[in-house]
């Protein structure tokens, strides 16, 4: 018998036996809707954390010279987080032979951060985080101005009291004003806003809007860091890979020389790509995903035991029509694969059902909490496969019994 | 001889029992069924029942045979033998030449579908399935196709005049109707032989009447068919009748001398 045939069969008697259909698609179609919610969720918050979260600290082909790494994703132990407590700091004069070191093709950048109280004479006093910048700050982190200008070469150099607001201080500092030209206070000391940059966005309901920047040779690098000399990172982008690599390697060897290690000796500073940064999250990704398909794998398992109870009951149930399948010249392989067609075509339309629950699940989950989603084509494949393999896993045995019953004595059954 | 000879079946011609006594071999091509010693007993919990206890048949081409006896006689069990749904614990069934009682279960399927078209009191129509798809049913596990195989259902529907019925679902249609759907469905393979284990059985005298017509005018133009009855005037239909008793041939003769000793008329063409 062709397959066209037997799923159309298949079909047929799933609508005839809606209700009991329903039941038997359960199991599946809620196991594939977790897994495809979870896989969803999973990789919306993997490509979350590529092109958003890391991808907006850290530039691509751009490291980051710091005392230690700045993204933890949670795999530091207390020993190690110790030992870079006891790092020594950077000190801005340790830009100029780095800068000095960078082969052709990259640029620069330095930058401190701190959480300051923020004060403007038209709201009640703010907290923010206040970022001390100098370099290509704005082109290596791809911060472009909705509104205003940036720092010019002689502000930067000068250290003048000028700021650049991120979009959430535009309301929290100056509601309902046009904040260029306007004075913000920052440690008793008045910054002029000269502009306003584009939206970063935000993920798991935290914003990346808050923040003010001020050249890092203004005042404002009193506040930063415990010594006025200190900066956070220096941060170093190459126009491709390889001249990143070169970058990295000299940069390395200065900052060694410069802390006087000795050969077997570990480096006491970080150098942190996006790369080094995703290392963790692609682990962890892989645990996540391994408890996320372990999970609904539990209602499959329970799906296939409904499912070949349920064609348990329907081969006995229609044991004559078996036996008059046979009278009329049914090969045992022909019922063998109406049953196993059957079950493969419950369990699949299940599966699919269950994709799309948990698509829709996914985007509710998305829209109602701050985790990401984002379905993989690859889990939908998964889905339908999953589908189909359960119905047949468990279609085997009720088949098999299917295929062996005798023909009179089918018929006999009433 | 012995008291057996006596009891032998009455009027064989010395042909079929020369067919039904050479064991092992062959019988020529003008012979559908042969069988030789057939036996089929059952076990039931110790208790040996035995149902066929060693049936010689030799059934030509084109022949109309009634097979009748008491309840309990073997009829149904040797007409399942003969349409392969069973086989027999002992002896020979040749169809069409072929030897079938040793033949293994794909084989029986194969034989099933494309030599037997089988009749059942019950009429065993798959309730869900249209009258049309019922009878493209054997068609499919033909391997024809679907374009084909409506053709061919639609054709057999018409010779059972059921060409308004085809949409209409068994309980749908009357009894009589419901098995002229079954007959149409037995001989849309064109199968070398048409079996019916009483197929009037569930039927009032009159749609029997018209059942009788339907498998006259089979037997008229040419097909093989042999029918199980209790009923003296629908075995009178036949061109020949064999009475089992206790799982053994008590008597095979031509339907005259059948319907002359039961004192029964003709029935009319
Ligand atoms: N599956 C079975 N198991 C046990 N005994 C059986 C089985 N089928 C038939 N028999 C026995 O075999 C004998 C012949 O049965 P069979 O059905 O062939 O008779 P029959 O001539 O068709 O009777 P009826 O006219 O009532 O249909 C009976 O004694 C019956 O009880
Ligand atoms: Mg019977």
């Amino acid at each position: 018998m062709p397959l066209i045939e037997a799923v159309r069969l298949a079909l047929q008697t799933l609508r005839v036996q809606k209700l009991k259909s329903f039941f038997t698609l359960a199991g599946v179609c809620i196991g594939v809707m977790f897994l495809i919610t979870v896989v969803s969720i999973i990789e919306g918050m993997g490509r979350y954390m590529k092109d958003d979260l890391v991808g907006k600290i850290i530039a691509i082909n751009s490291f980051e010279l710091r005392r230690q790494p700045n993204i933890n994703l949670g795999d530091v132990d207390q020993a190690e987080w110790e030992s870079w407590r006891r790092r020594p700091r950077l000190y801005i004069s340790d830009l100029l032979p780095v800068v000095e070191a960078l082969p052709e093709g990259t640029r620069w950048a330095q930058e401190s951060e701190s959480g300051v109280q923020v004060v403007s004479r038209y709201s009640r006093p703010r907290s923010t985080t206040a970022i001390g910048v100098d370099g290509d700050w704005f082109a290596i982190k791809k911060l472009g101005l909705r509104d205003g200008r940036e720092f010019t070469a002689q502000e930067l150099r000068q250290g003048e009291n000028v700021a650049i607001i991120g979009p959430d201080m535009v309301e929290r500092a100056f509601p309902g004003m046009d904040p260029i030209g306007r004075e913000l206070r920052v440690g008793g000391v008045p910054y002029r806003v000269i502009g306003i940059t584009e939206s970063r966005g935000s993920a798991f309901g935290i914003s990346f809007d808050n923040f003010i920047i001020a050249p890092w040779r203004s005042p404002i690098r009193k506040l930063l860091n415990p010594q006025p000399q200190m900066i956070d990172a220096i941060v170093v982008q190459a126009d491709n890979q390889q001249v990143l690599t070169e970058a990295k390697e000299r940069v390395r060897s200065v900052m060694r020389t410069r802390r006087a290690l000795r050969p077997n000796q570990p480096d006491n500073f970080s150098m942190e790509t996006s790369e080094s940064a995703l290392e963790f999250w692609n682990k962890l990704e892989g645990y996540l995903v391994m408890a996320g398909v372990a999970l609904p794998a539990i209602g499959l398992v329970v799906g296939a035991i409904v499912i070949m109870n349920i064609m348990l009951v329907a081969v006995a149930e229609r044991t004559r029509e078996i036996g008059i399948r046979k009278a009329l010249g049914a090969k045992r392989r022909d019922i063998l694969a109406q049953f196993l067609v059957e079950s493969a075509t419950l369990s699949t339309v299940g599966a699919m059902i269950g994709i799309g629950l948990g698509i829709g699940l996914a985007q509710t989950i998305a829209a109602l909490t701050p985790l990401p989603a984002s379905v993989a084509p690859w889990s939908i494949v998964l889905g339908v496969l999953v589908g189909g393999t359960v119905g047949i896993v468990s279609g085997v045995y009720p088949a098999s019994r299917a295929s062996r019953l005798d023909p009179i004595v089918a018929l006999r059954q009433e | 001889m012995s008291q057996h000879t006596e009891d032998a079946p009455l009027n064989i011609t010395a042909e079929r029992q020369a067919v039904v006594a050479s064991a092992g071999a062959a019988p020529g091509r003008e012979w559908v069924i042969v069988t030789r010693g057939l036996k089929r007993e059952y076990d039931m919990g110790g208790e040996i029942v035995r149902a066929l206890r060693g049936v010689d048949l030799a059934v030509r081409r084109n022949e109309y045979v009634a097979i009748m006896g008491p309840s309990g006689s073997g009829k149904s069990t040797f007409m399942n033998i003969i349409g392969c749904l069973d086989t027999p614990n002992e002896g020979e069934y040749w169809l069409n030449g072929q030897l079938v009682s040793t033949m293994r279960d794909d084989e029986l399927a194969r034989v099933r579908n494309k030599e037997i078209g089988f009749v059942f009191q019950t009429f065993n129509l798959l309730p869900r399935a249209t009258a049309l798809a019922n009878v493209e049913l054997p068609l499919v596990y033909a391997g024809v196709s679907a374009s084909e195989r409506k053709e061919r259902a639609m054709a057999a529907l018409e010779a059972v005049q059921l060409g308004q019925r085809v949409h209409h679902r068994p309980n749908e249609l009357s009894g009589g109707q419901r098995q002229r759907v079954a007959i149409a469905r037995a001989l849309v393979n064109r199968p070398s032989i048409l079996l019916a284990d009483e197929p009037t059985g569930n039927l009032d005298s009159q749609t029997s009447e018209e059942i009788m017509r339907v498998f006259e005018h089979l037997a008229d133009t040419g097909q093989t068919v042999i029918m199980v009855t209790h009923e003296p005037d629908i075995a009178a239909h036949a061109r020949r009748v064999v009475v089992l008793r206790d799982g053994q041939i008590a008597s095979d003769e031509k339907r005259e001398k059948f319907t002359e000793k039961l004192g029964l008329s003709l029935p009319q063409k």
